[in-house]
């Protein structure tokens, strides 16, 4: 089957900054599932959904939808990724123009696209959307942003994604601005459109908690490149990549033993280029680390890490890499 | 009073509304102990940083504190003048405030912002005692002494966290309020600011206030946790408590509403919304979205009861 959304050796710096180096990624329709994108600001996580999304073009390699270049789109093609690929933000408020009741954001697609032939099947979408995500119509449709809680907006978003059927959703840090109480009602939310309608998800978090709650895959960015990606549960339960291992540490649990601060967390400096982004930080590294890059090794079936740690593992090439990533 | 460095006694905390007015902090009482780490959680809205406000009393209109006291050692804060209050703030307890990012000057050096901090407040410091003392506090919470001539776009989010927390504690105070102070920042850059801030309270032997909504954090670094809903106190336990045997159904949820890494599939919210201030449910704030509640709980607000000195609840059923 034709990937919806492939990225081919993509780069992406920003003046002489790495944002993202040579990678590549496919959303393969047969098999919808939820990859969740983790790192720190700066990782690339942003830069790769932007990719994704069309909104920034790379500076080598290319973006591709239904075995097209991105950037050499017709206007109907164009519509058409438009309508396949949709996105939720990370700022439930911002979205929104204020003096706009609510309604706006969902009838404009409806009307844009063409989604219904009489204003009542269009409405009847809408309210079948908000119900898709748990939200009662009558308490949200003729409202204004700032009557509803953040979040509600976020779940419209959720609901205005889903009344365009679309076969993939870029969802950037859609909830790291609500309340820990509601996470679980706007993620659930995103599972059920995978298990219900085989909806592609990427979702893109800084929160390893919730990317292992949600997603089959997970994807380890730093500093623009990827450190370990593969099976959820193989990455979270058994990190091989230093960093991995790091971020894992770094998570505060709710327990009675106070284990978070007994690590010495190493200092941060600029990475110095020619070797593993990580070195500097390392607790592990070795010589060659500050000299080589590390290729992604294969580590086991369904997991790769890029640390020299693992040499002797098979090393992988992008098209593993991908392939890796859309099996689940 | 000895034993306790700050008091707070049945303060209340109102927003006069043209509806009426709302009471976002509703007789919270609480003390800390010298040295003593206190964890404030609850959900937005649920009054946490109106409280921090409000013991600077730095509630602006249409907000006004309707009551109650805030004590320092022996010292009411209602009482100061104006003027004694500003000279209070900073020097006795001092606030690092939500979102770093935001609550420094962009326009100045750190240097001058730390300055102005220590003049201010009338510290008598020639220029090589001023520097000297800069360079320290920056030492202090792990930032390299160039630090003081940059501006505050040019450092890092926990830089930035960092160089409030050396504002905060360039006076010594004797409680240091940190609302949501790392709240901005990821996992590991969040640990280490967390790792600063306790070394450099331990160091002062100052109090802290933590204000969040991470159980996770409050587990790892509080010695005692109070929980808020709907501008009460509702819990206040020592933390292992309340990480091994929450006594109110709210705690409980919000234990559970932390997405595990250990097992799959245990990702839970919290029934319903937070209430809203003006049309509080009756009876226990939380009865509509509590999963023990019962008759009692819909007729009666539920008193803030003592169990242990250190442990009250407010629930009819703990």
């Amino acid at each position: 089957m034709i990937p919806i959304v492939e990225l081919r050796e993509v780069s992406k710096s920003f003046g002489r900054k790495a944002a993202l180096e040579r990678f590549s990624f496919s959303i393969d329709p047969a098999r919808p599932g939820i990859t969740a994108v983790v790192g720190e600001s700066g990782s690339g996580k942003t830069t790769l959904a932007r990719l994704l999304l069309g909104l920034i073009e790379p500076t080598a390699g290319t973006v591709v939808y239904n075995n097209r270049d991105l950037r050499s789109l017709k206007a109907a093609e164009r519509r058409g990724f438009r309508r396949d690929v949709q996105a939720i933000f990370q700022d439930p408020y911002e979205v929104y123009n204020p003096f706009y009741r609510v309604d706006h954001v969902l009838t404009t697609p409806v009307r844009r696209f063409r989604l219904a032939r009489t204003k009542a099947a269009g409405r009847l979408l809408i309210e079948e959307a908000l119900h898709g995500v748990g939200l009662r119509p009558e308490e949200i449709l003729g409202r204004y942003p700032h009557q509803l809680s953040g979040g509600q907006r976020q779940r419209i978003m959720v609901a205005r994604a889903l009344l365009l059927r679309p076969r993939l959703i870029v969802a950037d840090e859609p909830v790291s601005m609500v309340d820990a109480s509601l996470r679980a009602t706007i993620l659930g939310s995103l599972q059920k459109l995978r298990e219900e309608l085989g909806i592609s998800i990427l979702y893109i978090t800084h929160d390893l908690a919730t990317a292992y709650q949600v997603a089959d895959t997970i994807l380890v960015l730093y500093r623009a490149a990827v450190a370990e990606a593969g099976d959820v549960e193989l990455v979270v339960k058994d990190p091989r990549h230093p960093y991995t291992k790091l971020l894992i540490g770094s998570i505060p649990q709710v327990s009675t033993t106070r284990d978070w601060s007994a690590e010495e967390t190493p200092a941060l400096a600029d990475a110095p280029p020619g070797g593993c982004t990580f070195a500097d930080r390392c607790p592990v590294a070795l010589k060659r680390c500050v000299t080589a890059i590390p290729p992604l090794y294969r580590v086991d079936a369904r997991r790769a890490a890029a640390c020299f740690r693992l040499d002797g593992a098979p090393a992988m090439t992008d098209a593993e890499l991908a392939s890796l990533l859309a099996h689940n | 009073m000895s034993g306790t460095v700050l008091r707070v006694e049945e303060l209340r905390v109102a927003y006069d509304h043209p509806r009426g007015a709302v009471r976002a902090v509703d007789e919270v009482s609480f003390s800390l102990r010298p040295r003593e780490r206190f964890g404030l959680a609850g959900e937005s809205g649920s009054g946490k940083s109106t409280m921090a406000l409000a013991i600077l009393r730095m509630i602006k209109p249409p907000g006004r504190i309707e009551g109650g006291e805030v004590w320092l050692e022996d010292l009411p804060l209602s009482g100061l003048s104006a003027e004694a209050m500003r000279r209070l703030r900073l020097a006795g307890i001092a606030m690092v405030p939500q979102g770093s990012m935001n609550s420094l000057n962009p326009v100045t050096r750190i240097r001058r912002q730390i300055e102005d901090a220590l003049t201010d407040h009338a510290s008598r410091l020639d220029k090589a005692a001023t520097a000297a003392r800069i360079r320290s506090l920056l030492g202090q919470v792990g930032l390299s002494a160039d630090v003081a001539d940059k501006y505050p776009h040019e450092l890092s989010g926990g830089m930035k966290q960092r160089a409030c927390i050396a504002i905060a504690i360039s006076l010594r105070p004797k409680v240091i309020i940190a609302d949501e102070p790392t709240s901005a920042l990821d996992v590991v850059v969040q640990r280490q600011v967390m790792e600063t801030l306790g070394r450099v309270q331990r160091e002062l032997g100052a109090a802290v206030i933590l204000i969040g909504h991470d159980m996770g954090l409050m587990a790892q670094f509080v010695d005692r946790l109070g929980i808020m809903y709907a501008g009460r106190l509702v819990e206040v336990a020592p933390i292992r408590d309340i990480v091994t045997a929450p006594r109110h159904p709210y705690t409980r949820l919000l234990i559970d509403s932390l997405p595990s890494l250990e097992r799959k599939g245990t990702l839970r919210g919290i029934p319903g919304l937070a209430p809203l201030l003006r049309a509080l449910p009756s009876g226990c704030a939380f009865h509509p979205r509590c999963p023990m509640a019962v008759e009692r709980c819909r007729a009666e607000k539920p008193a803030v009861r003592a169990i242990e000195p250190d442990t009250s609840v407010a629930c009819h059923l703990a």
